[in-house]
This record gives C-alpha cells, structure tokens and sequence, in this order.
C-alpha cells in the first residue's frame, strides 16, 4: 500500500504540469545559539521541474533600526544626526545561479527586492530629501556589510543536473535573533515562474537564552545574582591568597 | 576557543578575555589599583559594546574589591566611619550615574561621554602621577631638599557639619568625603570603575587621611557603590554580562598574585612612572580615536 502511493507520488512528481514547479527544503529549520556560538551554515536544497534560473534570498526579522552620522565639533567626532529607518532586515543575503543581472531584468530585479541596492528601506518622507535619503540608505547597508550581516558577496546556486540545486547559507556569529524566511525564486527566461519560501529560526538555547532572558525579564533579581556571584568570587579569591 | 556572549551578543575566543584579565590582574597586583581604568577602554577596543564594558567592569570589580578589603580588614586598614559617609555620597552618585547612563544612551551619546570622561580622568591622573614621581626621584638623588608644612588650613575647614574620624585621626566636615562619594559614584556608574584612582588621591590630598588607611577604606567604599552600579546597570539597562564577568575575574585572580609578587621587588617611585605611562597611553589612544576622521560617519545605533 505505501509502496504504490510513494509510486504514486513520484508520478505525479515526475508529470511536469500537475507537480509544483519548484520544492525547497533546508537541512534545519532551527539554528541555535549556544555558548560555542561562532556562526552556523545552513544548506538549501531543492528541486525544479525544467532547466531554469534560481535565486534564493534570506532575509532576518525586520526592525526599526536608528542610525547617526557624526560631524565634527571642537575637534572631536560627535553623531550629531539621526535618522529611524522604519522596516529593516537584521539580516538579507542573496545566492543566485547566475550574475543577477543576466537572470532577468532590472524592473524585475527591483521589484523582488533583489540584491542589496534594491532594498526597501524607508525613511519617514517628510524628514529628507530623496539625496540625503539615498546617503543614509547606503550607509546603512554599508554598516550592515560590514558587520556581516548583508554579505556583499552574492552566494552561489549550484545544479546537480537539470533539476537539483543547491546553495550553502553562512550566518555570521553575530547573526541577530528571530524568525528569518529563505524564499527561493524560480525563474525562466527572466520571468518568475514560481516562488517558494521556507522558514528559518534563529534563537539562543540552553544556557545562552537562560541569562538572557533572565537579564531582560527579571532584572532587579539578575542583577542581585550577578552581585552575589562577584562577591563569592571575591571571598573564594580571598582565601586562594591566604593560602598563597 | 570561542564563547558566546549573552548580553554583549558577540562571540569572543575565551582565551584572550582570560588573557585580558589576568595582565590587567597583574598590573593591578603590582600598582595597588583595581584595574577598572585599564580593562574597561580594552573591552571596548576588542568590541564589546560600552555600556556593556561598564555595567560589566563594575560587577567585575565588586569580586576584585572584595578579596582586597578582606586583606585589609584583618590588618585593621579600614576606617568604617570615614567609609561610610563615603558611601552615602557614593550611593547617591552611582544611582544619579546610572539615570544619566540612560538618558545619554537614548540620545546616542553615552559611548562619546565614556570614552570623554575616560580621556579627561586618566588625562589628568597619568598627567600628575607623571610629573610627581619624577619629582620624588629627583627629590631621593638631591636628599637635602625642603619639606612641606604638615598640616595647612585652608577654606576646607571652615566647612560645616564637622565630625570626628578617630580611625583617620580627622576631625573635618562630613561634606567633604560625601562630596569626594558622590563624584566617584557617578564616575563609577559612567565609567565602569571602582573610583580608587580618583578616591585615593582625594583622600591623600583633600581629606588629608594617613596613606595606611586610605586603600582599606577606599576598597570598603567601592564594594558597596560597584555593587549599587551592578545593580542598577543590571536593572534599567541591561548591560550586564555575568559571564564575561566571571572570565575576566577568573584571570584577574590569578593575574593579581603575580603581579603583587613582583611589585614587592620593584621600587614604588619606577613602578608609579610605569604606571603612569601606561595610564597616558590608554588615554593617547581614546583621544586620537575621538579626533581622527572616522572611516565611516554613519553608525548604527541600538536596535531598540
């Protein structure tokens, strides 16, 4: 029974009208931040029913992100402006099979927000002019690659035939926490055949996300805590001297 | 090795904080000092947020000030009284350091003001600690040279609400170590240090107590107004990290035994010129960060 409706499904896969134009998967969904933490790769994997292009974009948890810019006064460099950008990606990497511009058209490219200068990253309107707004979006995404968390370089989708691709995901040790989305895009001809997204988590476990969550949600405690563990250390030190 | 820490949220090799808190352990071992100056501008070069460095190097130095006094309590160092009234001033100063923390961290300010704070405090401290032990070793090769007048009155002592210190063998007003309290407790909570390098000369120079007392009782001080910080740090801004406190402190420990062997074979007058050195090259290098044109002007603040 289960060998013919795993027949059944292979048919079905094999048909090229009736199956989805694309699968995807990740070999995990979660990646965990635990205290020897140094960054984690994650692979994607999937398959599509013709020869075609693919270009997979992982985005973080979006967040108000404030920036500065300093000017100098008596000498000495001060962030004398700020500026809120409403929707950020914490994090936003790009793999594709080819250079991006040879998939497909720059409209097309723009209006999938793909590859870093086509971001959305909005100010509020009244604040700047479109100039000093396009300043503050790249310094912002300047700032992002530098930290690692928009790699400049765009990753790699490789086939294994026609039909198989896959492409390794790197998150830096400083990856931000939360729920991220790797969505991958099926193009032919420089057209969006199909879309397909997956999700991705991000959290500290085990006693990484204890202190944290400790720290944040029970302050007055974790700061009697952290006290107490110092003057214990303290003493226990004090008794390593006499010894001494 | 590398671990990840939780409130910084960064990864850093295990073994260069360890690294890092024992040279500072050993340095502090040989000069006497608690170190806080020194570790908390280094946290910040290797990266770690500063108000993180802050609201840490104060729990950090609760552990290393405790073990101190401990040593100078058995030797009967510690005036309690004096102490106290420092203390009142520095609970006070600490809490109003740590609301100030948080006023300028929501302007975008607080890592100017550390760093500022840092260059003008170890500016000055490096700066006279320079120029006085030259002095005294120009003063040991010409040994016939004319003393200064033990006790001089000045307007300090007209100052009201007099008590009596037996320990420190003082009678002054009160408002003098409460004032001297309040301005270590608002450097300790902005600076993340202990005070002592600003508390022992004040206490020298200004409250004129006996030197023999002055570190029991400073140490005694900066137990509680560290610990007030930590607390307060821990409580409105969460900038504590308990586990980059522990490493560092497990370095310092053992850094500190060494460094108290060797300064007992090292004369005082070359080690203050060391340390003095040291303390303007820190405050040299803060400066040339804050002057030279930065590679980018835009930064990113906190994500909140």
């Amino acid at each position: 029974m289960i060998r013919i409706a795993a027949l059944l499904t292979v048919l079905f896969a094999a048909a090229p009208l009736r199956a989805a134009p694309i699968v995807v998967d990740l070999s995990e969904h979660l990646v965990a931040i635990t205290a020897g933490f140094a960054g984690a790769e994650v692979l994607l994997f999937g398959a599509v029913d013709e020869p075609g292009d693919v270009v997979v974009i992982v985005r973080g948890p979006t967040r108000p992100m404030i920036m500065y810019r300093k000017s100098r006064h008596f000498g000495i460099w001060v962030n004398a402006d700020h500026m809120t950008f409403e929707d950020v990606p914490a994090y936003y990497a790009i793999a594709s099979t080819r250079p991006l511009e040879d998939i497909a058209a720059p409209t097309v490219l723009a209006r999938n927000e793909m590859g870093v200068e086509n971001l959305r990253l909005e100010l509020p309107r009244a604040k700047a002019s479109p100039n000093v707004a396009q300043d503050w979006r790249e310094a912002l995404i300047r700032n992002q690659q530098r930290a690692g968390l928009y790699p400049a370089e765009a990753g790699r989708v490789g086939f294994l035939g026609d039909r198989l691709f896959r492409t390794r995901l790197t998150l830096p040790a400083n990856v931000p926490t939360g729920a991220y989305e790797a969505k991958v895009y099926y193009l032919r001809e420089g057209q969006i055949v199909s879309a397909q997204t997956t999700p991705l988590f991000v959290s500290k476990v085990g006693v990484e996300a204890e202190i944290f969550d400790f720290a944040y949600e029970q302050s007055a405690l974790y700061g009697i805590v952290a006290i107490l563990v110092a003057l214990m250390a303290g003493w226990l030190a004090h008794i390593a001297f006499r010894r001494a | 090795m590398q671990i990840y820490l939780p409130i910084a949220e960064l990864s850093v090799d295990v073994f260069l904080l360890l690294g890092l808190g024992g040279a500072i352990g050993f340095l502090s071992g040989l000069f006497g000092v608690g170190g806080g100056f020194l570790m908390t501008p280094i946290l910040i070069f290797i990266g770690i947020p500063p108000p993180v460095a802050v609201g840490t190097e104060a729990n950090q130095i609760v552990a290393s000030s405790v073990s101190g006094v401990l040593a100078h309590w058995r030797r009967g160092n510690v005036d309690f009284k004096m102490g106290g009234i420092l203390l009142l001033g520095g609970l006070l100063g600490s809490t109003l350091g740590v609301w100030l923390f948080a006023v300028l961290r929501q302007l975008g300010q607080i890592d100017l003001v550390i760093k500022l704070c840092y260059v003008t405090f170890l500016g000055i401290i490096g700066g006279l600690m320079f120029v006085e032990s030259l002095r005294a070793l120009g003063r040991r090769r010409r040994a016939t040279a004319a003393r200064d007048k033990m006790h001089k009155h000045t307007w300090i002592h007209g100052l009201p609400l007099k008590m009596r210190f037996r320990r420190s063998k003082l009678y002054i007003s009160a408002l003098l170590p409460a004032g001297v309290g309040v301005l270590v407790g608002v450097l300790s909570a902005i600076m993340g240090v202990g005070g002592g390098f600003i508390m022992v000369p004040a206490m020298i120079y200004l409250l004129g107590m006996p030197t023999a007392v002055v570190v029991g009782t400073s140490l005694f001080q900066i137990i509680f107004v560290t610990a007030n910080v930590t607390f307060l740090q821990a409580y409105a801004n969460q900038t504590v990290d308990v586990v980059l406190a522990v490493i560092l402190l497990t370095g310092a420990v053992i850094g500190a035994q060494f460094g108290a062997r060797a300064g007992a074979k090292l004369r005082g007058e070359q080690l203050r010129i060391l340390l003095a050195l040291m303390v303007l090259v820190v405050c040299g290098k803060l400066l040339y960060d804050l002057t030279v044109t930065p590679a980018d002007l835009y930064s990113i603040g906190g994500g909140e």
